[in-house]
């Protein structure tokens, strides 16, 4: 049997996101070097912490839940600096 | 003072006057602070109802059952406003393994007609309907507007907001912090001291569109009858559940799942939601439904024992700000404790403006209320049952003893004579490793909780 799972693109798609300017969530590769379970490549549910091959990790905010699972699950000491987006701005669901 | 909200907020202290722009604040407009808002408006107080997202429920994600009694107080004859999908009148409680099912499956029609049980409905309906009725008995609400933190008085009291607007300190008698799950506000006045923290579940969700008539007949319903399934067993191990509820012509399918026992098993969240769409039991459900929205939210789920203070100087703390979500295995409400959260700080900000001490003293009558209420009553009565659910036993071994144990029951072996049924539960918790001693010890626990 096969099983038609869309391509997580496809996922991320279908959320409206009124992408602000400022980053609101921004990651320190220094920490990321070091860190050993990289939780949030797991736990992100909008897979935002992309691994790369110098063992940092490649951040982009702009389709961000602002659900705070990162910050939860991250161990590395200020690894990340993490703040709501401002007003109006940033992930608009739907439904929800 | 940074301009942005975070857990890395800190406080500004400002000269207070008596003076004050509003009698009160309430960050939030989810449940908790809409009906914060209206019952601090109807009493003819002026309030102003912050909310960062671009409208109510923009940035908030559910199940989405709300059970709607609570709401008896609130609005007379609220059935025939709340913006519903679908009345639920059958409910199942599904626990599974990668092959096997085991549902027990209740349905009464006492649940399709007023008063009602529980109801599905989107966050953007139900969020923006709360709000529309705080402001209709004379509450401003605020969209597009973060508070960024708490103003204080050089004795520590909170004396209103900081916000993103240009010009943007608020001042206020009273601060009704109903943030949500991630509560920078309460961690910022110090709520949290000494309280264990990191208590999160994160829930990722699908919503399926598929045509009314298919989803009457797949889940056996009529009109506007819904279906509200609760999993478990369906997380590979990790502690969480699953759920699959009605809407009228869309199904809202997910997972809640322990954040930090993902990376150990090398998953994500989306691939448990996948998982479960394939499983035999639920995959004739859902086929060909098209994704509408994918999203995802934290829950507080560590119940009475990680609940913040609720009551400072001028500072009160409501809903999952204050984790009074109920999220434990087949249970997932937060919204009828955040409504009645929200009402009852609400009425104590008005008891404390009445005889003009909001101070914690004079806003003490916010915990009574609370105590005396489903609110923390129904908290501390289950404050052992998120342990117990999310528990190795409850997550992995009891789903699948139980499937094994019904498979044992139903399948046919002849020539085999079949097996006693006491033979039968023994073989079967022995082959799970599971002894006696736990399974009383659990029962005992469950019925501790629930007798
Ligand atoms: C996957 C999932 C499934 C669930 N299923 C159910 C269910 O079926 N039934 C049920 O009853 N409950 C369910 N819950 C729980 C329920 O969603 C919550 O308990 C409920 O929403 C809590 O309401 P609240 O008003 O306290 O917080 P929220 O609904 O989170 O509202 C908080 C509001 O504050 C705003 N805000 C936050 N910070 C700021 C700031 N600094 N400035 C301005 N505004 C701010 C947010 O934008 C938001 O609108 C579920 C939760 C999840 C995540
Ligand atoms: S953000 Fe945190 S969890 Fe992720 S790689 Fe960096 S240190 Fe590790
Ligand atoms: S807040 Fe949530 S969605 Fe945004 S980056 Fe962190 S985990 Fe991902």
């Amino acid at each position: 049997m096969t099983y038609d799972q869309p391509a997580f693109d496809d996922h991320m798609s279908t959320v409206d996101f009124e992408v602000a300017r400022r980053p609101h969530i921004t990651v320190n590769n220094e920490v990321c070097r070091s860190c050993r379970t990289t939780d949030c490549v797991y736990a992100c549910p909008a897979k935002l912490f992309v691994p790369t091959s110098d063992g940092g990790i490649l951040f982009n905010y702009e389709q961000c839940f602002e659900c705070g699972t990162c910050y939860q699950v991250c161990s590395g000491q200020g690894a990340l600096s993490w703040t709501y987006p401002d007003g109006g701005h940033g992930v608009a669901f739907r439904k929800g | 003072m940074p301009e942005h909200a975070g857990p890395g907020t800190t406080s500004t202290v400002v000269a207070a006057t008596p003076q004050r722009a509003v009698d009160v604040v309430v960050v939030g407009a989810g449940p908790a602070g809409s009906a914060a808002a209206l019952e601090v408006a109807r009493a003819g107080h002026s309030v102003v109802l912050l909310e960062r997202g671009p409208y109510p429920g923009s940035k908030n994600v559910y199940g989405g059952v709300v059970y709607g009694r609570v709401l008896d107080e609130l609005v007379p004859r609220w059935w025939e406003q709340m913006p519903v999908q679908r009345w639920v009148t059958r409910r199942s409680t599904m626990i599974m393994t990668p092959t096997q099912a085991l549902t027990v499956d209740f349905r009464t029609q006492a649940w399709a007609g007023p008063p009602y049980n529980g109801a599905t409905a989107h966050r953007s309906d139900l969020d923006g309907w709360l709000a529309g009725l705080a402001e209709k008995e004379g509450a401003v609400l605020v969209p597009s507007t973060v508070a960024t933190g708490l103003l204080r008085d050089t004795a520590g009291a909170i004396v209103g907001v900081r916000t993103d607007r240009p010009d943007g300190d608020l001042t206020a008698k009273v601060v009704i912090a109903c943030d949500g799950v991630n509560s920078f506000l309460a961690k910022e006045a110090g709520m949290f001291a000494g309280k264990p923290t990191g208590h999160v579940t994160l829930g990722v969700k699908e919503t399926l569109r598929l045509p009314r008539s298919v989803i009457d007949e797949r889940f056996g319903v009529a009109g506007q009858d819904g279906v509200d399934i609760e999993i478990l067993g369906c997380t590979r191990g990790i502690p969480g559940g699953g759920f699959v509820y009605t809407n009228l012509d869309s199904l809202s399918v997910g997972v809640v799942v322990d954040p930090h026992g993902l990376a150990g098993k090398r998953l994500r969240p989306e691939e448990l939601v996948a998982d479960l769409k394939r499983h035999p039991a639920i995959e004739p459900l859902v086929r060909g439904g098209e994704l509408l929205e994918y999203s995802a939210h934290l829950i507080p789920e560590g119940g009475y024992d990680t609940m913040p203070e609720l009551v400072g100087d001028g500072f009160l703390v409501a809903g999952d700000a204050a984790a009074m979500c109920l999220a434990a295995g087949i249970w997932l409400e937060g919204v009828n404790f955040a409504l009645g959260a929200g009402m009852y700080a609400g009425r104590a900000a008005v008891d404390a403006l009445k005889v003009g001490d909001t101070s914690k003293t004079g806003l003490a009558s916010y915990r009574r209320m609370l105590d005396e209420s489903f609110v923390l009553a129904d908290h501390r009565k289950l404050r052992r049952v998120p342990g117990l659910v999310l528990g190795q036993r409850m997550q992995e071994s009891y789903p699948a003893m139980l499937c094994d144990l019904a498979q044992g029951l139903f399948h046919v072996d002849n020539p085999q004579p079949k097996p006693g049924l006491l033979k039968l539960v023994r073989r079967t918790l022995k082959r799970h490793g599971i002894r006696t001693r736990d399974v009383v010890s659990d029962a005992l626990t469950g019925v501790r909780s629930f007798g």
